[in-house]
């Protein structure tokens, strides 16, 4: 009794198959032909999460990028050519960064590739740009691993160990000796923000009074906070990202904690004293720059952005343009965009005065450069100083 | 000769499998993600739709299993890898593809366990419990490994990166097609009854002898097994993992491909998988209405065509008597 | 000791909120037999509702004493979201009334992906700060415990809210229907009882409860999210099943033990040696251990499928 039993096992071997043969065959001689490089063009790709979760530090470091871009297009281009910038949103996803930096190397022929900034999706970009020969430079990818793929991938930020360090450093030079940690297991920056602020901090003389950790998307803190406060710490290292410490500042307030909050660059954002009112008047973060700062440079840069998107802008976009910056330069210096020559002449950066300070890039492909302090003042961020590495 | 027709068509898929990847150089690289991307999704769906089509259990877990697998033969490639292949005689497609062999039967043998301790609880309760306890255990992996060290094995949120890229067009369709295969056999077995009458009424099944939740809990194992191969597959495709990629929406996208494909019907469930996949790739600008349109396929689809866009009947012309 | 008070007092708060999420599941489990999946999500649109009142009000809110405009806030979105409870009802639930359960539940989810991803568009990805009606201040302050008048309100609004719907089921006619239907839905038909009705006053009572819990949450954790509906939804779902799904009383316990349980865990990690993000694996796992050992609930009566 041959029902559907044998009817459609073979028959969907049959359409798989017969679907596998089309798909190659349709593909298969694309290769290396359909490039659209103009020849008076000079393609350069970007994947930045334009959607989905982490959309705010993705489109943030959009803007500076294209700003970039459309600059030195209006300044004549370079290498005789204009800069065309593809965009290509990788959603927030894992899985998908990889699939469109792909598509961006072999479909749209780019010489160097722009991203990310969430050092996950950055890491599933580099081994693919390091196989095909493409320098790659993230703007905002703090994780240590990200510029040990390969030497061509590059970054243009300072790492999680530096900016752990300089916190602790920074509680240090306040004589806080007792320090709680909060962490968000969810997000591997903060992991790696805290260890390296609890080792340099154990080990010059501190006292970690207590770790406690949640997941981004948490809502109640209440439990942690409470726990942390039975140590006493003079100040508490949340080194999560600005959505959650909006709420731990509050919460925190209201179980009568008094001490200070200090965290990353990851609380970057308006929305954080939006949410935390009052509650975050006093705490102190690290940060790439500072939009407050005087220098002619920065506040060009400050005037153009709000010119065109009507707000100040944030770190990641002075990062993003950064990005774009150095790879323009390097690309004048090689006078070509040839792989090697690129990574080779992007590798020599050095003292490039870009949006968030000097930028030189060591030996293994970090961005040497100071890290600045914000305080919380009256709802706004305002310069405290500036760590050297 | 028919009883031979579906061995056959095994023998056919791996060899026209075998023979593009040996020739997948020539393909576009884009190409070849999109293809490879298209055959993990139908194993996912395919595997999925024995659970929740077959057996008309409902997982919403899918991605917890797949992540199982993804992270259980990426610890054993990236810590034993290079072990292996000495011990296999050094590198050469030989070692390195029994290597990777192990790593996935071992990611798929972690997933059919886990399966197994989720679902001999859950099974012996009614479906829409077992979608929550699923869905649970989707969040109870991702809180694990996120809470891991990250120096330690499983990495931490950052998970794993540096995964050897085993993963070609043979491994992808090749495991698909047994998977196919299996999972046809054992449905259309005198034995695979069973699952049919778990789905179509347990009461009845039972009283005539069926024990519908040894059926339900081999479904179950059967399905987390092969997509643990996908997570596998999908880790050494990535070369980087992580908790976040294998949330509770990986879990929804298969759903969503074994509902429109129709729940029950293997082809339906491949063409699903297959024309949602390269759909992805046209639709990346509209990304924001993706999952509205998907969402509403959905509610549309139960209420004006519960049976799917090609149920397992379309595919019954030929019925004989 | 008084740090442990501090954590049974953050553990009830939590906990009341989770309790008043899960009764509208319980309602709905228990006549219609099935997982709203959306529930979470009224609870979400509930908090926009609120945020987007406050936009619209806002001077008119604020020149009323605060606890007029927090009642006003709270009882326009709970009758908004009722409104759109019996909506969802009526569009996506009625047409499968005789289909099988699991086409159901796959429209439920289908429903609940649909309200989230359509937030996300509408009032877009990021999170947004909830208006602080309730004034911020410290209530108690005996032997170093903090309890806000936030803390109190949104615990006494969720207990009378409890209340009340134990008299709408247990005292009145709707409630006497609503308990009919639940026992058996021919029967009750037969009995005079338009179930249709019934059904959509069950929705639209439990969307109610889940906009009430929408706002109290809010004012609680004032940044709200198009998917912040999801884990409190879960984890509410999770308390209904505790206490026995069906069993309103059941429900409201299951919430304060899901709630304690959580936050003791992630407050005493130390002690117990594990990560504090662990929370929110806690209520599946509670979910896993009811369904191997009671799985009618601590409070449910067992039940037989029958034909």
């Amino acid at each position: 009794m041959p029902t559907l039993a044998a009817m459609f096992s073979p028959r969907s071997f049959a359409s798989l198959t017969a679907l596998a043969g089309a798909l190659v065959i349709s593909f298969t001689g694309c290769k290396k032909e359909g490039s659209n490089a103009n020849a008076d063009e000079i393609v350069i790709g970007e994947v930045a999460a334009m959607t989905g979760g982490t959309a705010t530090f993705g489109t943030s470091s959009h803007a500076g990028t294209q700003m970039a871009i459309d600059e030195i297009n209006a300044a004549g281009g370079l290498l005789g050519k204009k800069l065309k910038l593809i965009t290509e949103d990788d959603q927030s996803k894992q899985g998908e960064a990889g699939t469109v930096a792909k598509k961006l190397i072999s479909r749209e022929k780019i010489v160097a590739l722009l991203g990310e900034v969430a050092s996950g999706r950055s890491l599933e970009m580099a081994p693919i740009c390091q196989k095909a020969g493409i320098p790659m430079i993230s703007p905002a990818s703090t994780n240590p691993k990200v510029t040990e793929t390969g030497d061509f991938i590059f970054r243009v930020c300072f790492i999680d160990p530096f900016q752990g360090t300089v916190m602790a450093k920074f509680a240090m030079s306040r004589g806080w000796k007792k320090v709680a940690i909060l962490t968000d297991t969810k997000q591997d920056y903060s992991v790696g923000l805290a260890q390296f602020f609890k080792e340099y901090f154990a080990k010059n003389g501190g006292t970690i009074t207590g770790e406690q950790s949640y997941g981004s998307g948490d809502k109640d803190f209440k439990a942690q906070l409470t726990a942390i406060k039975a140590g006493a710490p003079d100040a508490i290292f949340a080194s999560g990202y600005y959505n959650e410490t909006g709420l731990i500042a509050a919460q925190a307030r209201e179980l009568g904690i008094t001490a200070p909050l200090l965290g990353g660059d990851g609380w970057d954002s308006p929305s954080l004293v939006e949410v935390a009112g009052k509650a975050i008047e006093g705490s102190f973060f690290s940060n790439h720059f500072s939009n407050e700062d005087q220098s002619p440079k920065i506040q060009e840069f400050v005037k153009k952005f709000q010119a065109k998107h009507g707000k100040t802008p944030d770190a990641m976009a002075a990062l993003g343009y950064d990005s774009a910056m150095i790879l323009a330069d390097a690309m004048k210096r090689a006078g070509t965009t040839e792989g090697k020559a690129l990574r080779d002449a992007i590798a020599a950066t050095k003292d490039f005065d870009g949006i968030t300070g000097k930028i030189t890039l060591d030996e293994k492909r970090n961005a040497n450069k100071s890290a600045v302090v914000l305080t919380i003042k009256d709802g706004k961020f305002s310069f405290v100083e500036s760590l050297a590495p | 000769m028919k009883q031979y027709q579906s061995q056959l068509a095994l023998i056919i898929a791996l060899a026209v499998s075998l023979g593009v990847s040996l020739c997948s150089s020539s393909i576009d690289d884009y190409y070849l993600d999109i293809m490879l991307n298209v055959g993990i999704n139908v194993l996912l769906a395919v595997s999925l739709n024995l659970v929740n089509g077959h057996t008309g259990q409902f997982s919403l877990g899918h991605a917890a299993f797949m992540a199982v697998g993804a992270y259980g033969s990426s610890i054993v490639t990236l810590e034993m890898g290079a072990a292996m292949i000495h011990v296999f005689g050094g590198h050469g497609w030989f070692a390195e593809g029994l290597t990777f062999l192990i790593a996935l039967s071992i990611g798929g043998l972690c997933a059919a366990i886990c399966g197994w301790m989720v679902g001999v609880p859950s099974l012996r309760l009614r479906g829409d419990y077992l979608a929550i306890v699923t869905l649970g255990f989707n969040e109870i992996i991702r809180v694990v490994l996120q809470n891991t060290s990250g120096d330690g094995p499983f990495g931490g949120a950052l998970g794993l990166k540096g995964i050897e890229p085993y993963t070609n067009f043979f491994w992808v369709f090749a495991t698909a097609a047994i998977a196919i295969y299996t999972i046809s056999a054992l449905v259309n077995s005198t034995y695979g009854r069973g699952f049919l009458a778990v789905r179509d009424d347990e009461i009845a099944g039972e009283s005539m002898g069926v024990n519908t939740v040894r059926y339900k809990v081999i479904a179950f194992v059967t399905g987390s097994f092969f997509a643990g191969l996908a997570g596998g597959l999908y880790a050494h495709l990535r070369t980087t993992i992580s908790p976040e990629g294998f949330n509770f929406l990986k879990s929804v996208d298969v759903v969503v491909m074994v509902i429109l494909g129709g729940m029950g019907s293997t082809v339906g469930v491949i063409l699903a998988a297959v024309v949602l996949t390269v759909l992805n790739e046209f639709l990346r600008d509209f990304e924001q209405y993706r999952m509205i349109v998907f969402s509403l396929l959905l509610i549309v689809m139960m209420i004006v065509r519960p049976q799917g866009l090609l149920p397992a009947t379309v595919f019954q012309r030929r019925k004989q008597a | 000791m008084s740090q442990f008070i501090q954590q049974l007092l953050n553990g009830l708060f939590l906990g009341s909120i989770y309790a008043l999420i899960a009764l509208g599941y319980t309602m709905v489990y228990g006549v219609l037999r099935f997982i709203n999946f959306a529930h979470g999500d009224v609870f979400m649109l509930g908090a926009f509702t609120g945020l987007y009142l406050n936009k619209l009000m806002g001077p008119i809110l604020a020149a009323l004493p605060w606890p007029v405009a927090i009642l006003i806030v709270l009882v326009l979105s709970m009758a908004i979201c009722a409104a759109l409870g019996i909506l969802i009802e009526w569009l996506a639930y009625r047409p499968l009334r005789d289909k099988p359960r699991l086409n159901v539940l796959i429209t439920a989810i289908g429903v609940s992906l649909l309200i989230e991803y359509t937030g996300q568009l509408v009032f877009g990805a990021t999170q947004q700060p909830f208006p602080a009606i309730i004034p911020k201040v410290n209530v108690g302050g005996l032997g170093g415990l903090t309890v806000t008048m936030t803390q109190v309100i949104v615990s006494v609004t969720a207990v009378a809210l409890m209340i009340g719907l134990r008299f709408i089921v247990m005292k009145t006619k709707m409630g006497m229907a609503m308990r009919a239907l639940s026992l058996n839905p021919t029967a009750s038909s037969l009995m005079g009882v338009n179930n249709s009705v019934v059904i959509s006053f069950t929705f639209g009572l439990g969307s109610a409860l889940a906009a009430a819990g929408g706002i109290l949450y809010a004012s609680l954790y004032p940044s709200i999210e198009p998917f912040m509906g999801i884990l409190p939804g879960l984890k509410a779902f999770v308390a209904a099943v505790l206490g026995g799904i069906g069993n309103i009383p059941g429900a409201a316990l299951g919430g304060l033990i899901i709630g304690v349980t959580e936050t003791l865990v992630a407050g005493y990690s130390d002690v117990l040696g594990i990560p504090s993000g662990y929370r929110d694996g806690v209520a599946f796992v509670i979910l896993i251990l009811i369904l191997l050992f009671k799985p009618s609930g601590l409070l449910g009566k067992v039940e037989r499928e029958k034909v």
